[in-house]
């Protein structure tokens, strides 16, 4: 009798194997990947992010084979999804409602690190790839929004890409060569359906950095402590499950903008053809811009308007210079800035609800002091975190706290002492 | 006894099972509607009749027509061709012609070559397909090859004595 004989799959994975690191990779990364066991549901919205992103690619896919980018049949080409297409509204609600979906699961995301402080060394590199695909996801849901070429489009299309007009020397070549017109026309449209497909794919790469990124460092967690080796668990079963009951939860909830209210997300004035000769009286962005879209128009100068909406998307990326606390852990363990934490989420709020409603004197205030405050709280950051940090010290740390953050300090200085040695031998 | 329940590994594997069964179920409906997207469009689907209007297509004439994307021949035979189309029982792909028409008078084809798909041209007594040299009668059967089969007859009806509706059958 010969040996064992190996039996489907085995025999197929083993060959995979001597050629292609399939198991050892799949262990290391998704089943056996050490997770810190406390991670509560607020960690689940990376893999829902992840999960729009396949739905979008998925239903955009299919959208595009029955879409024409061409001024004269996109508005008739979404009609005719939505009209005579197979299924075609049920493919066209998920991928707008999916656009909204993303955005809400994203800005969770981001609260999340943001409480957690989970941007914190050695998180910097997470985060700012983070937030190279938060300027990805704007981009790709601006240049969607123009597809249907209804009159919100249109209009929003042209409104953005004039802010690039406070581009100093070129502005006005800088806008035509955007819109490949004089107005936002033909040229944009094609363009901008190029873009949208092309797009997903590189948030696709910009996924495989990040998650590159996350594995090097793993994921934090509430206590902001770092567990490796004493308190991680194997990704699976156990946040395989976790992740997918949170998936069935969201899906409910999505489900009931797709099937009950799809119409909430989308503007009524889209449901009219672009017109390029009347401006709708009441426009405004989707309600995923609003708060920067307040930003903008609380600024009286045009540059400075475009100036203050760009920072302000930008400004998280700051966060882990601005943070000079050492206390370990999120918001939980830091009264001070849980306060400014949810302030800041109030002033978002505020800004939100500024940037839907028009402009009014009263409207123009509030949004000019919502603004100060949104910039404000990242400027005091710094100074905040400091104070915060010697009030908790002085109250009295938890033993355990104070060691960690001693022998932290410690290794710093043993870097820089072994650093300053190597200098002086070299010298 | 609950600790008990909880470790029960049968219990477990029925709900695995069940779990996956139902989810598997969940994604195989989801894949429904995007399968069924690519399918022709209620648009695309009305086309799939096409109204012929016959009376000014004289004796010993020929119109073609569009129906789904495809040409049909509508031959309004002169009493010599019937005679001469029921006088033969075909060639390559024998069909008595009383098979192939629902008026004498009227003979409606699809003009595809059932060899690779071009459109034959009529031509004296029947059409050569001009790619491979195929030639069919005035039934509309192939008399000499490559092409295997008779010109297809498609489903239509007399809604009038001068009107006919390609798509379905009568």
């Amino acid at each position: 009798m010969p040996g064992r004989v190996i039996k489907w799959p085995e025999s197929v994975i083993k060959w995979i194997d001597q050629r292609f690191p399939l198991t050892s990779f799949v262990k290391h990364e998704l089943t056996g990947y050490p997770t810190p066991r406390n991670l509560s549901y607020w960690w689940n919205f990376g893999f829902l992010a992840g999960f729009v992103l396949m739905l979008q690619v998925a239903t955009g896919i299919f959208l595009a084979m029955h879409y024409k980018a061409d001024v004269a049949h996109s508005f008739d080409a979404v009609q005719h999804i939505m009209r005579d297409v197979n299924y075609g509204w049920l493919l066209r609600y998920m991928h707008a409602t999916g656009a909204s979906a993303f955005f809400f699961v994203i800005f969770v995301h981001m609260a999340r690190t943001l409480y957690y402080g989970s941007y914190r060394a050695p998180r910097e590199l997470l985060w700012w790839t983070g937030q190279a695909l938060l300027l990805l996801l704007m981009a790709t849901a601006f240049m969607g929004y123009l597809l249907p070429w209804g009159q919100m489009s249109f209009w929003g299309a042209t409104v953005i890409t004039n802010l690039f007009r406070a581009t100093p020397f070129i502005g006005d070549q800088v806008v035509v060569w955007l819109r490949g017109d004089y107005a936002v026309g033909d040229a944009t449209l094609t363009r901008f359906f190029a873009l949208h497909y092309l797009f997903p794919f590189i948030i696709i790469g910009a996924v495989v950095v990040h998650l590159v990124a996350l594995h090097t460092v793993k994921s934090s967690n509430p206590s902001g402590i770092d567990l490796a080796h004493k308190d991680n668990i194997p990704f699976h079963p156990y946040f395989t499950i976790k992740d997918l009951y949170g998936l069935g939860l969201f899906l409910i909830v999505y489900s009931v903008f797709v099937f009950f209210m799809p119409d909430s997300l989308i503007e009524p004035a889209n449901n009219i053809p672009a017109d390029p000769m009347q401006t709708p009286g009441h426009i405004v962005p989707e309600w995923y811009f609003l708060p920067f879209y307040a930003i903008l128009r609380s600024v009286p100068s045009m540059v400075g308007g475009v100036v203050a909406m760009g920072l302000s998307v930008m400004m998280f990326a700051f966060m882990p210079f601005l943070d000079r606390s050492r206390i370990p852990g999120g918001a939980h363990f830091r009264p001070v800035y849980r306060a400014q934490f949810y302030l800041f989420i109030t002033d978002m709020l505020v800004l939100g609800y500024v940037g839907y409603v028009p402009p009014t004197s009263s409207t123009l205030l509030v949004g000019q002091w919502a603004t100060l405050c949104y910039f404000g709280s990242f400027f005091l950051v710094p100074f905040i975190s400091k104070a915060e940090e010697g009030w908790l010290m002085r109250r009295g740390l938890p033993a355990e706290i104070a060691a960690l953050i001693e022998s932290e300090a410690i290794a710093i200085e043993k870097r820089k002492l072994r650093h300053r040695r190597r200098k002086e031998d070299r010298a | 006894m609950a600790e008990q329940a909880l470790d029960d590994s049968e219990r477990r594997r029925f709900l695995i099972r069940l779990t996956s069964v139902v989810g598997g179920a969940g994604v195989a409906a989801t894949c429904v509607p995007f399968v069924a997207s690519m399918n022709p469009s209620s648009d695309v689907a009305a086309k799939a009749e096409t109204e012929v209007s016959l009376n000014d297509i004289t004796p010993g004439a020929m119109r073609t027509v569009a129906w789904q994307g495809k040409p049909v021949f509508i031959l309004h035979r002169t009493p010599e061709q019937i005679s001469a189309a029921s006088a033969s029982g075909g060639g390559l792909d024998p069909e008595p012609d009383s098979k192939r028409v629902q008026n004498p008078e009227w003979l409606v084809v699809i003009g595809v070559c059932t060899h690779m798909g071009c459109v034959p041209n009529k031509e004296g007594a029947g059409w050569v397909c001009h790619c491979h040299g195929s030639e069919y009668d005035d039934s509309g059967r192939v008399t000499r090859g490559p092409a295997p089969k008779n010109l297809e007859v498609p489903p239509y009806r007399f809604v009038a004595a001068d009107k006919i509706v390609i798509g379905k059958a009568g």
